[in-house]
């Protein structure tokens, strides 16, 4: 029987497992809508723009692992969900966007919303299709479903147009994809995996490199068998967090810009880097020249492009990270199996560690007065110990959040790594929650980050997602004001944040639970209450508008060469006033 | 370093435009590209004549061949091959040229292709220096344009750039 492409499009979604679609409807998609709101398998989430839609479904695909599905109109419906998609192609997100386009017969005459929608994503997707004939939909979709969750993970687009979406074609769903040019490897080079086993076992100064490929391929396991197997220390990056407890003694929490002080002086100094499924980010390695100077490194990546990009490997290993770690685990077991020899060879370097640990841990001091938001992010991490996924926005909030929040596991800590996309985290933790209906759902957000995607909260409503928004309030930009303090003499050019909404009765005009702490000694109360709540809840809590993140490595910076506090002179002006007054002058930081 | 690269990727929609791009996302330079079709219409070569050090080269290698649509990547500079090039030059030919002009043509065993009273158009194919060494020397009589197709290029008998599924039935024949 002959299905229209609309039918066809439903059907192959509901082929692929779907069950939750993010989108919003416009002219050229409506036949598709038309045919979603008569059945029940797939539900369709309504956002309020095509944004929110692109991270819900990168939230959801990130808590899950499964694909987020989009579904957006032509025209500005498209162009709208680009940030999704350049922030899911940039930290390896399998999505899978559908995008309404003019009939084919208007395509290419400035038709209304049209917009070239294979051109303008090209840059920013692993793969995008336009489907001209309706007989092609069924193996479209098939394919990009097998595209953006295999391999390396990551956004693909599928183009379809009105008259394919009404059309009638017949209806067979492959089995089989049919792409000859793709075919990731997966299981790694036998000899690298033996060589990589011998320098591991050797080494005396060993580090491990957890990048966000080991949460998709979900090789948290291996990893703690290595690491507790062979004595290695683990660190990770701001998108591996999850991947090995944090809480674990072998633990050094996230290394880099903001990493902790023993973290990056354990890279500096290590003999050996074992880098799995990360990518030598520029946030993550400082100055190339000076990153790692000591080190043999040994990279496993599925990406081959990842490897010798910015920086050397002595053993490359392409292939799934899950894949090549059980191997070399299997190697390494039996290589040696004297636990006491391997310990024994390992404790001066986890011992020098140590020492690093303790000489600088991560400290701010809270006074009677002024929040910090380190503290918020701490008592948050106490009140929801082990259960909450957590979403954050981008900035200083979530940097405090990736050195206090110490996720334990892999899928629970969902955030905008590579693009760094502010408005990412709300839309971000309604897609979990969407997942996760029962499962506390975190928002650690703030004023400036929340600002650009807070039209979702009649998303929150309408779908019931209890979604926890903690929302440090400091009336800044507040990474971009630490940079201005450090770089640019003090000048806050557009980052203070004057005229900032009421965000309880914000709040309260979506329905919604606004509570506020303005004192530290608020804090905890407002937390307790708004875990308890059953309903989406904002939390607004006012922090230090002056506090500024640390450890950090300047920009083009060496690991060794972190700041550990404000220098003198900064801390002289504030003291001054000279800042302060700046600020003063203005509106005021924070409403009244 | 200059390198000749073969891409053989599908003969489909918006493939080179990924291919391009790719370059242009990354600032890799491409000094000439060519494209056509196959013996097998599913597919196209595209040979692109790039520069860069060993990395940039490696990583073009591997950025190719991560396009979905890619088949196949061979940097022919690591092999035995061979390149060409056509060139169309319209050379202006005052009367007292004429004579000249045919006979350079002639030591490159380069045709006349057209001519007007006042131009002479030349046609020539050979290895980049042939086409350069025929330009320079028609540079004195005065060149009005220049078009050039780009550099194409096959790997010798023992490599093969071209889909191997079509070559034994080409074998056969």
């Amino acid at each position: 029987m002959k299905k229209t492409g609309a039918d066809i499009f439903v059907e192959s979604l509901r082929h692929e497992g779907v069950k939750t679609v993010f989108g919003l409807p416009g002219g050229v998609v409506l036949k598709i809508f038309d045919v979603l709101c008569q059945q029940k398998d797939i539900e369709l989430v309504l956002t309020r723009h095509e944004q929110g839609a692109a991270h819900m479904a990168e939230g959801y695909a990130k808590a899950t692992g499964k694909p987020g599905v989009v579904l957006v109109t032509s025209g500005p419906g498209m162009t709208n969900i680009v940030t999704g998609l350049a922030d899911a192609y940039m930290d390896s997100v399998p999505l899978v966007a559908f995008t309404g386009q003019v009939s084919t017969n208007l395509i290419g005459n400035d038709a209304f919303q049209e917009a070239d929608n294979v051109g303008i994503s090209r840059p920013c997707t692993k793969h995008n299709v336009l489907v001209k004939d309706v007989n092609e939909l069924a193996q479209t979709i098939k394919e990009a479903f097998y595209i953006a969750m295999s391999g390396r993970p990551g956004p693909v687009l599928v183009d379809i147009p009105k008259d394919v979406s009404t059309d009638k074609g017949e209806f067979k769903y492959p089995d089989k994809v049919n792409l000859r040019g793709y075919n990731p490897t997966i299981s790694g080079n036998k000899n690298q995996i033996k060589q990589a086993a011998e320098e591991i076992m050797k080494a005396k100064k060993p580090i491990i490199y957890v990048g966000g490929g080991a949460i998709f391929s979900d090789a948290a396991d291996e990893i703690r068998e290595l690491a507790e197997m062979t004595q290695i220390p683990v660190t990770m990056t701001l998108m591996g967090l999850g991947s090995f407890p944090g809480t674990h003694p072998l633990a050094l929490g996230m290394l880099g810009m903001h990493g902790g002080y023993w973290t990056n002086m354990a890279m500096h100094y290590s003999d050996l880097l074992i880098a799995v499924g990360a990518r030598f980010d520029d946030r993550v390695t400082g100055k190339l020249s000076e990153f790692c100077p000591e080190a043999r490194v040994i990279h496993i990546d599925i990406d081959p492009t990842s490897i010798k990009k910015t920086f050397h490997a002595h053993i490359p290993i392409v292939g799934d990270v899950k894949a090549v770690l059980r191997q070399m685990n299997v190697m390494l077991r039996a290589m040696d199996g004297n636990v006491a020899e391997v310990k024994a060879l390992r404790a001066p370097w986890l011992k020098q560690v140590d020492e690093w640990k303790k000489a600088h841990p991560l400290t701010y001091k809270q006074d009677s007065k002024i929040t910090k938001p380190q503290f918020v992010i701490e008592r948050l991490f106490e009140l929801t110990k082990h259960s909450a996924i957590v979403a954050t926005d981008v900035g200083q909030h979530q940097m405090f959040a990736a050195q206090y929040f110490k996720g334990t596991k892999p899928r629970t800590w969902l955030t905008s790594g590579g693009l760094g996309t502010m408005g990412f985290g709300f839309p971000a933790a309604l897609g979990a929650q969407k997942a996760f209906p029962e499962k506390v759902v975190l928002c650690i957000t703030s004023e400036g980050s929340f600002q650009m995607n807070l039209q979702e909260m009649a998303t929150a409503v309408e779908h019931k997602l209890p979604v926890k928004i903690v929302l440090l309030n400091n009336g800044f930009h507040g990474m971009v004001r630490q940079w201005q303090d450090l770089f640019y003499d003090g000048r806050y050019s557009a980052s203070y944040l004057g005229r900032l909404p009421d965000f309880v009765k914000l709040a309260e005009a979506y329905n919604i639970l606004g509570l506020r702490a303005e004192k530290p000694g608020e804090v905890e109360a407002v937390l307790k209450e708004g875990l308890k709540h059953k309903g989406p809840v904002l939390m607004d809590i006012y922090t230090d508008p002056y506090e500024n993140c640390y450890p950090m490595i300047p920009a083009g910076g060496a690991h060794h060469e972190m700041m550990l506090e404000d220098p003198p002179e900064l801390t002289q002006a504030k003291k001054g006033g000279s800042h302060k007054r700046k600020v003063d002058e203005g509106e005021g930081v924070l409403p009244a | 370093m200059e390198h000749i690269i073969s891409v053989l990727v599908e003969n489909k929609f918006g493939v080179l435009a990924r291919v391009a791009g790719l370059f242009s996302a990354r600032g890799y330079n491409i000094e000439s590209l060519s494209v056509a079709p196959t013996l097998d219409p599913t597919t196209s070569m595209i040979t692109i004549v790039t520069v860069g050090d060993d990395p940039i080269i490696e990583q073009i290698m591997k950025q190719l061949n991560k396009v979905v649509e890619v088949l196949k990547v061979v940097d022919l500079t690591e092999t035995d091959f061979l390149d060409r090039e056509t060139a169309l030059i319209k050379v202006h030919t005052k009367p007292e040229h004429r004579d000249e002009a045919i006979r350079i043509a002639d030591i490159f065993r380069a045709k006349i292709v057209d001519s007007s009273p006042t131009t002479y158009t030349i046609e020539i194919t050979g290895d980049v220096d042939k086409v350069e060494a025929l330009i320079n020397l028609l540079r004195p009589l005065g060149i009005r344009e220049i078009i050039r197709t780009g550099r194409i290029a096959i790997a010798r008998e023992t490599t093969r750039t071209t889909s191997p599924r079509r070559e034994p039935a080409l074998l056969k024949t």
